[in-house]
């Protein structure tokens, strides 16, 4: 286009304004990707889950107890395909930053439950038949330079103080990219055998695959109405609206990194604003001219806008480019504290498309001020 | 011929009754009041009077950049007063060279795309712009500085590309308003030798506004804005009344 000269030599007028403005956009879009990271992470537990299972709670909260009993009646509900039962242990591994979940499984339904988590056949048998036994993700067997056969102290915090020894019979890896690679597993029969007696025949709470996922609310409905009135009464979801629960105990994660965001942007729009309305008033002399010359109203308005939208278009770029950098590093440096971080394209196009719209809205007051002022005034003014 | 008295026909700018009232605050102010002049073809008019009588405003009248309050102006038979904004614009790209006392050059541009700019409102294509934009270079004497930004041109040579980017696009008259306000007395003069050759050699119709009775002398007519209405004098006399320098 003829004009690109023009609103080129416009936008780079002012080198040290153009790159700190460019810089600007490419530091709230970096921001912006990051923040979109750890937010699909948090909320990640829902792509995650199965829509055929259904976990089954204590209705008071998760940390307390149900009977084991419990069990071979939910298995007797019609609709109910397989039952397994974990307990959160929440044992160190040497340093309590060495975070990762153990979770106390039930051998014999673990893995049809969790069909997605592969565990080689050989190496289940060989956990099976290990009271001592231990089944952990791949990301955290990576993290800890464990190996099959490895013997792992981790001290127990919740049941006493002691160290409980395992051995690694077995690594698994999910499926999907998604899947959470971080678990440990271990069986029931050894933490029953030494947990304190007033916490025996309580498990943590159940999961359990349907034999179809149109039974979720009829199921749901009927194992917390055959427990309702008990000592220990049931709450029962879908997986993914448990894993929706359970991010929300770490607070409004969703709404905190949202206003954040929101900020970031307001802040943006209006720096960026404030530097255009800046670059177009000085020019007010050279846009009269313009106009003198026969540029029409709506080709400055034009021009206005074209520089704001380039702004904001390479600032967006270099931004989010940077961003698909640092994820990576990022994921590593975090190791498996959080689900897999990935920047995704419907993150960078939303990226774009915000830097896009600032970009739009901080050209629109300055080119509407440029559009409505007369010539003769403009002229007069200096 | 360039008449004040309203009577003459067929001229190629035609003001009848011109009437402008600024108001400011409660206040109005008729700077201009039912004027009228007739410039034909190939003149080449000065208009002189004491700061504020109104030289700008009767100027950006006929430039159509700014509207009367009554009264009206045609060009080339074409009727400007009652034109709508975007139709002035246009017609202004067509028919009008402006040349302001300052202001006038983009200054991250060089000299050609300064000169070039009227050209983009047209269909020409590039490389006939080009030739068109050499050609008004030449004109002006500033072929060997075609390249150079307005910082690296003399207060003269900006103004020299200025006059070319007015006449590049074959417009049908130009408007100057205090082209060498700015300028040093040599400047001036080659700037003014220009407009007396475009005048002369191009047939180029100029309206030109000054404060300086030895700029003034060299257009064919001079003409005096008092009291809103215009009176035909000669440089040469008031010069004389101002204390004889020419
Ligand atoms: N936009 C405006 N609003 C109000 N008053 C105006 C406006 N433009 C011009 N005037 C007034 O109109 C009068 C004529 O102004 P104009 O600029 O035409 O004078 P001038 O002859 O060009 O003066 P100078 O020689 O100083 O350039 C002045 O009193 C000026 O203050
Ligand atoms: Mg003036």
């Amino acid at each position: 286009m003829k004009f690109t000269r023009l609103i080129w030599a416009n936008l780079t007028r002012k080198k040290i304004r153009l790159i700190l403005t460019l810089g600007s956009f490419a530091v709230a879009l970096f921001l912006f990707a990051f923040l979109a990271v750890v937010k699909d992470a948090f909320g990640r537990g829902a792509d995650v889950a199965g829509a055929d299972r259904l976990v089954v709670i204590n209705r008071t909260s998760i940390i307390n107890p149900i009977p084991l009993s419990y069990r071979d009646k939910i298995l007797r509900i019609p609709g109910v395909k397989v039952v397994t039962h974990n307990n959160w242990f929440g044992g160190i591994y040497q340093d309590e930053k060495n975070f990762f979940p153990q979770f106390v499984i039930d051998p014999e339904n673990q893995r049809q439950v969790f069909p997605e988590l592969i565990v080689p056949d050989d190496q289940w048998a060989n956990f099976l038949k290990d009271r001592q036994g231990a089944i952990v993700g791949e990301k955290t067997a990576e993290r800890f330079h464990w190996k099959i056969g490895d013997r792992i102290p981790i001290k127990s915090t919740i049941y006493g103080n002691a160290a409980w020894e395992f051995n690694i019979d077995g690594i698994y890896h999910g499926k999907r990219p998604q899947d959470d690679e971080t678990q440990f597993w271990f069986q029931w029969d050894y933490f029953e055998e030494r947990v304190p007696e007033r916490a025996k025949g309580n498990i943590g709470w159940y999961v359990l695959r349907l034999n179809s996922p149109d039974d979720a609310v009829r199921v749901a409905k009927a194992i917390d109405d055959q427990f309702a009135n008990s000592p220990y009464e049931t709450k029962t979801q879908t997986e993914s609206a448990f894993a929706a629960g359970w991010v929300k105990q770490f607070g409004n994660i969703e709404f905190l990194i949202l206003s954040i965001g929101a900020v970031v942007f307001f802040t943006l729009l209006l720096v960026t604003g404030n530097t255009m309305a800046i670059s177009v008033r000085e020019r007010t002399g050279e846009l009269a001219v313009l106009k003198a010359i026969g540029f029409g109203d709506q080709m400055v308005l034009f021009f206005v806008l074209a520089e704001a939208i380039a702004i904001s278009l390479f600032g967006g770029l270099l931004g989010l480019g940077l961003a698909m950098m640092a994820v990576p590093g990022l994921a590593r440096a975090l190791n498996g504290l959080l689900p897999a971080l990935v920047l995704s394209k419907a993150t960078l196009a939303l990226g774009l498309g915000v830097a896009l719209l600032v970009g739009l809205i901080s050209g629109l007051l300055p080119g509407i001020m440029a559009m409505r002022m007369r010539v003769i005034n403009a002229l007069r003014r200096v | 011929m360039v008449r004040v008295d309203g009577k003459g026909s067929g001229a190629l700018i035609q003001v009848r009754g011109l009437n402008k009232t600024y108001k400011r605050g409660g206040e109005s102010i008729q700077v201009l009041q039912g004027l009228n002049l007739d410039v034909d073809k190939g003149d080449f008019v000065a208009f002189m009077g004491p700061s504020g009588s109104g030289k700008t405003t009767l100027l950006n009248l006929m430039g159509g950049l700014d509207v009367p309050t009554s009264g009206t102006i045609s060009v080339d038979g074409d009727e400007i007063t009652h034109m709508s904004a975007s139709k002035l614009t246009q017609w202004r790209a067509r028919h009008v060279g402006f040349i302001f006392q300052m202001y006038n050059l983009i200054p991250v541009l060089t000299a050609f795309q300064n000169v070039e700019l009227p050209l983009l409102l047209t269909k020409l294509s590039a490389s006939d712009r080009k030739k068109h934009v050499e050609t008004a270079l030449s004109v002006v004497g500033l072929s060997d500085r075609m390249h150079h930004y307005p910082r690296q041109l003399s207060g003269g040579q900006e103004q020299r590309v200025t006059i070319a980017r007015a006449i590049v696009s074959d417009p049908t008259f130009l408007l100057c308003d205090e082209p060498t306000g700015d300028l040093d007395r040599k400047s001036a003069t080659e700037i003014m030798e220009l407009i007396e050759a475009l005048v002369a050699k191009h047939g180029k119709t100029v309206l030109m506004v000054t404060h300086d009775p030895v700029v003034a002398a060299r257009a064919h007519t001079t003409l005096h804005l008092e009291k809103g209405e215009l009176v035909e004098g000669s440089a040469e006399r008031l010069a004389a009344m101002a204390g004889g320098h020419v």
